[in-house]
């Protein structure tokens, strides 16, 4: 599945490198905790977070992640959108809490095979 | 040990805004010289650990990759508090980050276990008030 295709289904929004909305996304992982993301998530999984930060930029791309999805109707900060941009980062928002994003993108079939 | 490439990076410490861009200058190099995607992994994950170790507890480190054909050598060494019991330091859940950094996502304590992990040999030593340096070896082939 590619992002395009979550986004209305879900109602995200869309912060930042819209012009990336083609990646396929290969599963998700949830977690807040960054050094969690670096050792377990695989390149092309969504990212279901609360964190706000520059840091997680570093993160996604380290990682080839498919986007960041901020959960609980949080915004990310000005210095992160930045960056965000600047290296191709897919950041979007929801105003749903992580347990019921995950379960909606498990519906859907994302990471229900790997 | 027929050295092939050879490069060293500066990390500054509590530079949270630049935090994460050696590890992927790196990542980025490896790829250029056509190393295999699981050893580029490996190798991520190491040097993002011991990259935000230097920012978030060091005054300033560096970091050098020596690449030959057999593997990739990693030396980190930073100029900070030092570490004051290592194994307690290796310990998978120790954590002495700020309430701040753990806000962020960081203090899981996973940080040197992952970098242990992901090494085919790994070496730590640490002079308290002086600083740290870690040798990381990842095999090639
Ligand atoms: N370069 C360093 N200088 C001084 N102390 C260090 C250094 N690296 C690690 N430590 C100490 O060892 C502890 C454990 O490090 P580790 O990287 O495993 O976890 P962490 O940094 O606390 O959390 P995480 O890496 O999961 O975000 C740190 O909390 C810190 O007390
Ligand atoms: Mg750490």
């Amino acid at each position: 599945m590619k992002l395009e295709e979550i986004i209305r289904i879900l109602n995200l929004k869309i912060i930042t490198s819209e012009k990336f909305l083609n990646r396929t996304i290969t599963g998700g992982y949830a977690s807040d905790l960054l050094s969690d993301v670096i050792a377990n998530a695989q390149s092309g999984n969504l990212w279901i977070t609360m964190q706000t930060h520059i840091n997680i930029v570093a993160v996604a791309v380290l990682k080839e992640l498919s986007a960041i999805i901020i959960v609980n109707g949080r915004n990310p900060a000005d210095d992160t959108i930045k960056k965000a941009e600047e290296q191709g980062v897919v950041i979007m928002c929801s105003d749903l809490p992580a347990f019921k994003l995950c379960g909606k993108l498990y519906e859907l079939g994302i990471g229900k095979d790997n | 040990m027929n050295e092939v490439f050879s490069q060293t990076y500066e990390i500054r410490g509590n530079d949270f805004q630049n935090a994460g861009k050696v590890s992927t200058d790196i990542k980025t190099l490896l790829k250029q010289l056509g190393i295999r995607p699981e050893i580029i992994r490996k190798v991520a994950i190491a040097c993002y650990e011991a990259e935000m170790n230097i920012v978030m507890y060091a005054k300033i480190g560096t970091m050098r990759m020596d690449i030959d054909t057999e593997k990739i050598k990693i030396t980190v060494s930073d100029q900070g508090p030092g570490i004051a019991d290592i194994e307690l330091a290796m310990t998978e859940g120790y954590s002495t980050a700020t309430q701040e950094m753990r806000e962020m996502g960081f203090g899981a304590g996973m940080g040197l276990p992952n970098i242990k992990k992901n090494s085919d040999e790994f070496k730590i030593e640490s002079t308290l008030g002086i600083g740290t340096k870690l040798e990381i070896t990842i095999f090639i082939n």
